[in-house]
């Protein structure tokens, strides 16, 4: 080193102060985000707590409340498990197969998020109410019913998440796998279900976190009857109306508490099954 | 294992991949499909693979006709270019997909996988996942999985097209060695002629589809059939309806029977070749390719003019294919 003594060391790095653009831009999305969204919900859960623990205790699990609580928990499941499914197959279609239509299908498919949710509600009483133009028995005022107008509004969730990693999805892994022997059912099983499953387990998340909240399509289908179609967010509604509000904010935690583990709990399973930065 | 193509024809909507394409590899031979892109050649290995199905003619392999035969039963090895790994498996997974499938037992495909692995030089990366590997381990990783269940034939798509120079070279000379050692009958498809040269014991020219040219590398080098042979393998001087290698381009500095005059744009020094880029008074710029010897003894100098010749050049026209040589004057 003391051949190039004579050359002057650079200039050291000049460290730009961490004050200005980089904090200035997250001091206003957290402060943005506080506002919107965590302190509301700061507010319901202190509001939920007003009349004591014991109050929250007996407001949550009233049975009407913890009828209204389970059963939108199992509708949500059973939506997300039928959404899983069939969002994956519509998914299929609509990337690898070609035929007429297809764009008009494809545009379709964002139509229960343009539409309010309370026009949905009314589009399924059309159809199906018993004075409907189907007029089939069994579904207004039934769990089929709510899980039917649930599937309506979460359609769009899955097909949108799983769309894009599809078109992306490597055809020659397809190729290699057919290759090495493997048959159709086995390419499906073994390499294009692993690849897509992060983007099915999103796509679940939100159709779960939104059939949870779900209210204006159901509020018509269901017939709002308490203890067997009251799904949780006519429920806490029902308890507004009547003037219960430590009532209505108590289940209204409970809902939050489940729709934040739900989401939560998907990411923690992304982020294991992607472990590998692929 | 033997492979003969029968007048192929393969058709994308108005385009013609393959143009009644006849073919015949020897049974343990290594062959390269060369020509641009476009020229057919992938779809001709794609045929073979039966990952693609032709429109007319046959591919028959040890004497059966197995051009109705699927992908999964035709025991062939892929490989491709962007080396299609499992991104969800690791190295291991990967290179028993195929055994896993045959539901070989455990303790076996375990085995075969760590002989495989050694093989490629893969034995400490058998837990990573491909996206821990580099371009050319994960190709190695794609051959070790194609020859985990003994294909007969080994079909090789660009396989080391996606990689820099040097990783490309250390794996060509590679496959070279690992043909001579498990023998399977090689196809690979190849835009780079340097590397058919470097590789293959037979090279097939393709060119719109057809098959212009196959034969051994320096057969095709020496005596091509046609132009597009002619200034595809190797580097090619045009005048004309002569061609010239640059090799073959003698320089003086006094003029000659059929020697032309240029001014000498450029020399390039490349280690032992050097390279003399020329503009002549007439026509086309040409290149020379000389030893640093010769260049030195020749004191060329760029801007100086200097007289060209052929020694040795190819004449395309209606008569045919031919080599003219000048004696030396």
């Amino acid at each position: 080193m003391s051949s190039v003594g004579h050359i002057e060391a650079p200039p050291k790095r000049v460290h730009m102060p961490r004050f200005g653009g980089a904090a200035l831009s997250r001091g206003f999305v957290i402060t943005y985000l506080s506002v919107l969204v965590l302190i509301p919900i700061a507010a319901l859960a202190v509001r939920s707590t007003e009349d004591g623990w014991d109050g929250f205790w007996t407001a949550v699990s009233h049975p009407m409340a913890v009828d209204a609580i389970i059963l939108t928990i199992l509708a949500s499941l059973a939506v997300v498990v039928i959404n899983a499914v069939m969002g994956t197959l519509l998914a299929w279609v609509l990337v690898r197969d070609d035929f007429p239509g297809k764009g008009i299908l494809n545009s379709l498919i964002d139509l229960p998020f343009a539409l309010p949710t309370i026009v949905a509600g009314l589009v399924l009483m059309a159809l199906y109410g018993e004075t409907g133009v189907l007029g089939i028995e069994g579904i207004s005022f039934t769990i089929a019913g709510v899980i039917l107008a649930l599937l309506f509004v979460t359609l769009p969730f899955v097909i949108r998440a799983v769309q894009p990693t599809l078109m992306e999805l490597d055809l020659e892994m397809e190729e290699a796998a057919a290759s090495l022997g493997a048959r159709p059912f086995t390419i499906v099983r073994r390499i294009i279900l692993p690849n897509l499953a992060p983007a099915i387990l999103a796509g679940s998340a939100l159709a779960f976190a939104r059939a949870v909240g779900e209210f204006g399509a159901v509020a018509l289908i269901s017939g709002n009857i308490p203890g067997k179609t009251q799904v949780a967010a006519l429920f806490i509604y029902s308890r507004i109306e009547s003037g219960d509000m430590s009532g209505a904010t108590a289940v209204s935690v409970v809902l939050l508490a489940i729709s934040v583990s739900i989401l939560f709990g998907f990411h923690m399973i992304n982020r294991w099954s992607t472990r590998h930065g692929r | 294992m033997s492979i003969v193509v029968n007048s192929v024809t393969k058709r994308f909507g108005d385009f013609v991949a393959l143009d009644n394409v006849n073919l015949e590899v020897r049974d343990g031979s290594l062959t390269a499909l060369l020509g641009p892109s476009g020229s057919g050649k992938s779809t001709l290995l794609r045929v073979i693979a039966g990952l693609e199905q032709p429109d007319t003619g046959t591919v028959v392999m040890n004497g059966q006709d197995v051009t109705r035969v699927p992908v999964q039963d035709r025991g062939v090895g892929f490989c491709f270019q962007h080396y299609a790994a499992f991104k969800h498996m690791t190295v291991r997974d990967n290179v028993a997909f195929g055994l896993k499938i045959r539901k070989r037992p455990k303790a076996e495909i375990e085995k075969r996988v760590r002989e495989l692995l050694e093989l490629v030089h893969l034995e400490g990366f058998i837990d990573r996942y491909p996206g821990q590997l580099s371009g050319g381990q994960r190709q190695r990783m794609a051959l070790a999985r194609a020859l985990a269940v003994e294909p007969k034939v080994l079909l090789l798509d660009e396989p080391f097209g996606a990689l820099d120079a040097k990783v490309r070279e250390e794996l060509r000379a590679w496959l070279r060695r690992l043909h001579d050692e498990v023998h399977v009958t090689t196809i690979f498809v190849t835009h780079d002629q340097e590397e058919a040269m470097d590789v293959a014991e037979q090279i097939v020219v393709m060119n719109e589809g057809r098959i212009e040219q196959a034969g051994a590398p320096r057969e095709l080098y020496e005596h091509p059939k046609t132009e597009f042979v002619m200034s595809f393998v190797g580097p090619v001087n045009r005048l004309g309806y002569e061609f010239v290698r640059p090799h073959d381009l003698e320089i003086g500095h006094v003029p000659k029977q059929g020697a032309i005059e240029a001014m000498i744009e450029r020399i390039v020094h490349l280690g032992f070749e050097v390279r003399v880029e020329l503009s002549p008074a007439e026509g086309d710029r040409l290149w020379a390719q000389l030893t640093r010897q010769q260049a030195e003894e020749l004191e060329l100098a760029e801007n100086q003019i200097v007289y060209v010749r052929p020694a040795r050049k190819k004449v395309f026209d209606e008569n045919g294919p031919r080599t003219e040589e000048l004696l030396p004057a």
